[in-house]
C-alpha cells in the first residue's frame, strides 16, 4: 500500500471525471446523462477517500462526507427518474432535445 | 511489485475500460451493466484505501439500489440501440476537445503540486473505516448532518411520487 503515491490515485479520479464529463457533453439519451452524473460523484467520492487516507489518517471527514454524498446522489437518481418519467410520458422520448419547451 | 500495486494497476485498468465503455455502447442496458462494473471497482479502490464500510455501502446502494433502479426504468420504457438519439460528430469532437484540454489542465496541476508528491499511506493504523468507529462518530459529531439527510430523504421520496404519478 505505502508503494501507491497519492497522485496515482488523484489521476484515476481525475480521468474518471472527464469520462464522466464527455458522456454528459455528448450523449442526448437522458438516463444515459444521469449515468455519467453518477460517474462524476463517485470520482469525487475517490478524491475524498484518498486525502482522506494520506493527508489526515487519524481522522474521518473524508468518509462522512462520501456517505452522505452517496444518501444525496440516492435521492437525486430518485427524483431525476421520477421527472424522466413524467418527461417521457409526455414526450414519447427520452431525447434531451425533444424537451424544449422552456427552451426560449 | 507487491500485490497492493498489482490490484492498484488492475482495478484503475477495470475502471476506465469500463467507464469507455458505458459511453461507447449503443444499448442503455448495456451501459448500465458496464456502470455496475465501474463501482465495484470503485468499490476495490475504497478497500485497498482502507475504507471497508465505505466499499460495502458503495455496492449496495450504488449497484444494488440505484441501477437497478436504473435498469427498471430502461425496461419500463422500452430502450435499446434503435431508439438511441444519436448527435453529429462535430459535437462529439468538441466534447472531446473540451473535456480533454480540461483533462490536460487538471492533470498538469496534479503533477505541480508540491503538497502531494511523495505522499503515502500509513498501513499500520488500518481500523479507522471499520463500522464501530465510523458509527461512533457519526452519532456524535455528525449527528446533525445525518439527521437533515433524514428530512432530505423524507422530501426525496414525497417528490418522487407527487411527480411520477399521474395526473
Amino acid at each position: 500500500m505505502n508503494t501507491i503515491p497519492l497522485t496515482h490515485i488523484l489521476f484515476v479520479s481525475t480521468a474518471l471525471f472527464f469520462i464522466g464529463m464527455y458522456g454528459l457533453f455528448t450523449r442526448r439519451n437522458i438516463i444515459t446523462m444521469l449515468m455519467s452524473i453518477e460517474l462524476i460523484l463517485n470520482s469525487v467520492n475517490i478524491n475524498f477517500i484518498a486525502f482522506n487516507k494520506y493527508l489526515h489518517p487519524a481522522n474521518l471527514d473524508g468518509v462522512f462526507f462520501t456517505i452522505f454524498i452517496i444518501a444525496i446522489a440516492a435521492a437525486e437518481a430518485a427524483v431525476a427518474i421520477a421527472i424522466i418519467i413524467n418527461l417521457y410520458r409526455n414526450h414519447k422520448s427520452i431525447d434531451i432535445e425533444d424537451a424544449a419547451e422552456m427552451k426560449y | 511489485m507487491s500485490i497492493t500495486v498489482v490490484l492498484f494497476w488492475f482495478l484503475t485498468a477495470l475502471a476506465l475500460l469500463s467507464a469507455i465503455m458505458v459511453l461507447l455502447s449503443k444499448n442503455p442496458v448495456h451501459s448500465v451493466l458496464w456502470l455496475i462494473v465501474v463501482f465495484f471497482a470503485i468499490s476495490g479502490h475504497y478497500i485497498l484505501l482502507n475504507a471497508q464500510f465505505l466499499a460495502i455501502v458503495n455496492l449496495i446502494v450504488y449497484a444494488g439500489a440505484i441501477m437497478v433502479l436504473f435498469l427498471f426504468v430502461i425496461m419500463l420504457m422500452n430502450l435499446n440501440a434503435e431508439t438511441e438519439p444519436q448527435k453529429n460528430t462535430w459535437l462529439k469532437l468538441a466534447g472531446a476537445i473540451s473535456g480533454g484540454s480540461l483533462l490536460l489542465i487538471l492533470v498538469s496541476v496534479i503533477r505541480s503540486a508540491t503538497d502531494m508528491t511523495g505522499r503515502t499511506a500509513q498501513v499500520g493504523e488500518g481500523n479507522i473505516g471499520l463500522i464501530s468507529n465510523l458509527g461512533k462518530a457519526l452519532f456524535s459529531e455528525y449527528v446533525v448532518p445525518f439527521e437533515i439527510s433524514s428530512v432530505l430523504f423524507l422530501s426525496a421520496m414525497v417528490g418522487a411520487v407527487v411527480i411520477g404519478k399521474k395526473d
